[in-house]
């Protein structure tokens, strides 16, 4: 009797890599991107006034609070409604390095503060400038002090970038539920999932230990 | 020559000091004692221009340290200042913090800026320590290491403030031994102290500060053993 459902066979490994390959890229670009954001908007924040502060405060708020899930939908629907529907995996880029950027903001906000002021004074009496004293003293203090903070960051963008799936990016969860669809084997491919998503994961945080051994302070 | 002309400054409406003057010749060491919040410490950073002035002048070598036009960068660079808080950069090596200055503040090249810093290292008896992180090294330790950082900036004057008062009792006197050694060299050296011995023993003057103004400044000896001012007399009866 010939089935309706074809088995999982060898021949969707293309697939399946292809979607481990997008999940790779998309969570690449997110922390690329949303670290160089989080950096440059986590130091405006340590060092503007309140009111300054109280704006990009809410601003970040929204992007924190608001599930990613809905601010996927928003986005894309918003974008094309408007007549210029984007690319899935450039929506999903967008979206998901802003989100990133809200969090990451904030642990470089607490890095750069974490530095005492006097540790910048005595910087400052030896005749650094302000600008040398930011790249040579708070900046390497600060990005290690919050290092652990960024990694735990850097990896749950890459299991969020899963939900880049529901404006129709090919990532690793769309393909999985794509072949589920069609092998109605469910528990088989989940497992195999969620291995690929720990396969990503691992050498990320398992580096990530290494290096933050190695710049313990 | 440091010179303090009739100086005020306030922190919002507490006025901290109230008219100071105060001519460092060089070659002079001047200790500055007096109680917590009699202004001693804030005068240090008033003259290094952490912190700006109300009223009154400061010069540097005839140069106007809170002048506009005066680049406090530069100036810096002629005033070492070593304080409370050892403050070494926790991600460099001991060598790599005493260089880091004379490497980008004053372009040297990194030989250099390295003999420089080995230099003054050894100098306060750091020689064995280059490769160290600071954070492995006593307080004691660190604190020689931030009068070694000053130093390879080849300063003019050295300004302290209460290097010794965050140490455990028994590193004071290896900080205060090479305080000594600097003096002795002829460096010039405004202290901000808690350590009458010091001030008496190694000082020309002595500054005794009270709610912001110099109630009594004399020869060394002189004010700390035979104080003329009754505030004086009261404030060294209770430090000792």
């Amino acid at each position: 009797m010939n089935s309706l459902f074809t088995p999982l066979s060898w021949s969707d490994s293309g697939l399946i890599l292809t979607g481990v390959w997008n999940t790779i890229i998309i969570s690449v670009v997110a922390i690329v991107v949303g670290t160089l954001l989080g950096l440059i908007v986590g130091f405006l924040r340590a060092e503007s006034n309140k009111a300054v502060n109280i704006l990009f405060g809410s601003v970040l708020d929204v992007l924190r609070s608001v599930p990613l899930i809905i601010q996927l939908i928003l986005f894309s629907t918003f974008v094309g409604a408007m007549g210029n529907p984007l690319a899935p995996f450039v929506a999903g880029s967008i979206v998901l390095s802003l989100y990133t950027m809200a969090f990451m903001s904030e642990v470089f906000r607490s890095g750069f503060e974490s530095v005492s002021p006097s540790m910048q004074t005595a910087a400052r009496s030896l005749g650094m400038t302000k600008w040398q004293t930011i790249y040579h003293v708070r900046l390497p203090i600060g990005l290690r002090a919050v290092f652990p903070s960024w990694l735990g960051v850097s990896l749950s963008v890459i299991k969020d970038s899963a939900l880049v799936s529901v404006i129709g990016y090919m990532e690793l969860l769309r393909t999985s539920e794509q072949l589920i669809s069609r092998t109605q084997q469910p528990l088989e491919i989940l497992i195999g999932v969620g291995i690929f998503y720990f396969i990503i994961s691992y050498p990320l945080s398992h580096y990530g230990r290494y290096v933050e051994r190695k710049m313990a302070i | 020559m440091i010179s303090v002309q009739n100086v005020h400054k306030s922190f919002g409406d507490l006025e901290v000091l109230k008219g100071v003057s105060l001519d460092v010749k060089k070659g002079e060491v001047v200790s500055v004692i007096g109680g917590s919040g009699s202004g001693k410490s804030t005068l240090l950073y008033c003259i290094n221009a952490i912190e700006p002035i109300n009223k009154g002048k400061i010069l540097v070598d005839d140069v106007d340290v809170h002048a506009k036009e005066t680049n406090k960068d530069k100036l810096r660079q002629k005033l070492g200042m070593v304080f409370q808080q050892w403050n070494s950069f926790p991600h460099m090596t001991v060598l790599e913090n005493a260089a880091l200055a004379p490497r980008i503040v004053k372009k040297m090249s990194k030989e250099e800026a390295i003999e420089i810093a080995k230099k003054e290292l050894e100098h306060v008896g750091l020689g064995d320590k280059f490769d160290v992180y600071p954070t492995k090294m006593s307080g004691g330790q660190q604190q020689r290491l931030a009068i070694a950082r000053a130093l390879a900036m080849k300063p003019d004057y050295m300004l302290l403030d209460e290097v010794t008062s965050a140490l455990d009792p028994e590193l004071v006197g290896e900080v205060l031994d090479t305080l000594r050694l600097l003096a002795e060299e002829g460096m010039t050296m405004i202290c901000v102290t808690h350590e009458m011995g010091f001030a008496r023993d190694v000082s020309d003057r002595v500054a005794y500060f009270h709610e912001g103004v110099i109630a009594e400044i004399g020869e060394a000896r002189q004010v700390i053993t035979d104080p003329q001012n009754p505030l004086t007399q009261k404030f060294l009866s209770k430090v000792r």
